[in-house]
């Protein structure tokens, strides 16, 4: 059995207006960083998985997401895995 | 008729519930516990009540969504009994699947806690028939993510089937934008389900329904329900 790290990103979907990231977007651009543009803003969700390989992990963790994690509806999410040796944290 | 209002590590409209539906509307009313798996048989309508379930902790209503009387209450509303989900409970009903759609946070990003006015959309459901149609009732909301939103088929096939219950307005009755305080598409302040069973709402009638407090145009929502079961 293997270990892994997952790093989940939830960021609303592109369809649906992210107006805190818009807002920050509009600070940003007053405050002279004219050069940033498409502000989104989201959540991260870190967690451990043990599976018997990576594709398994992936499989379990994107099974999560679509669950209870992140909600289809109104968000999107992106999940980077990284093995990791038992017993280690983050 | 008899209610039984779920209390969440969180809630905090759930005794305002028991008191609404039990001292103002004259039915019988009992709390109901999270951690409970079955809703007893003399339950005719379950009520989600407002609050912080859980703290909002992911987003609000997704971990009440697993807590486990919901298997219980996606069951009562299976077998066509009534649920009724305010503010947070409502967002508990889009969360667990009863009702279509999200709620996203207001798009002014504000916690918002005002009275408002609603216009009834739909008075053939359960929840609303003793009002008129079209009727305007001023009542208050209290809510950071109100915001309803849901794909074009989705607002196609509830505006067809007439499952907009409530929507924002001015108190002159007409939905305009300036009369949307979160940004709900179509100004939907509450939806029925499919079966028109099921309803979620925002606003809070429960918080006017007492003659003492000014405003009891709340009231119609569990006496409707009591109409419907024939007890009133």
């Amino acid at each position: 059995m293997k270990h892994f790290k997952a790093m989940i990103t939830i960021t609303l979907r592109k369809s649906i207006l992210d107006v805190q990231g818009k807002t920050v977007e509009h600070a940003l651009h007053s405050t002279n960083f004219t050069s940033v543009d498409q502000v989104r803003i989201g959540k991260y969700v870190e967690l451990t998985v043990h599976a018997t390989d990576a594709q398994q992990a992936m499989s379990i963790v994107d099974d999560a997401c679509k669950n209870i994690i992140a909600n289809p509806i109104m968000e999107d999410h992106h999940i980077a895995l990284e093995e990791i040796s038992v017993g280690e944290h983050a | 008729m008899k209610f039984g209002i779920v209390v969440f590590p969180g809630s905090n409209c759930d005794h305002d519930a028991w008191y609404a539906t039990s001292h103002n509307a004259g039915a019988q009313a009992q709390m109901l516990w999270h951690k409970d798996t079955i809703i007893p048989s003399d339950i005719d309508c379950v009520i989600l009540p407002g609050g912080f379930s859980y703290g909002d902790y992911l987003r609000c209503g997704a971990i009440a969504r697993v807590s486990p009387i919901m298997s219980a209450v996606c069951k009562h509303a299976e077998q066509g009994r009534f649920v009724l989900g305010i503010c947070n409970g409502f967002q508990i009903l889009t969360e667990s699947g009863l009702l279509p759609g999200v709620l996203l946070r207001n798009a002014s990003l504000s916690f918002i806690c005002k009275d408002i006015h609603l216009r009834t959309e739909q008075i053939l459901s359960p929840f609303t028939s003793s009002f008129e149609q079209g009727q305007i009732l001023r009542v208050p909301i209290a809510h950071g993510e109100g915001n309803y939103f849901t794909d074009e088929q989705t607002i196609h096939i509830l505006e067809q089937e007439q499952r907009i219950a409530f929507r924002y307005c001015d108190a002159n009755g007409n939905a305009t934008i300036e009369a949307n305080p979160n940004g709900s598409i179509n100004n939907i302040a509450g939806i029925l389900n499919d079966k028109g069973n099921v309803l979620g709402m925002m606003p809070h009638p429960e918080r006017c329904c007492d003659p003492l407090l000014g405003n009891s145009d709340g009231l119609g929502v569990f006496t409707s329900l009591m109409q419907t079961v024939g007890l009133y």
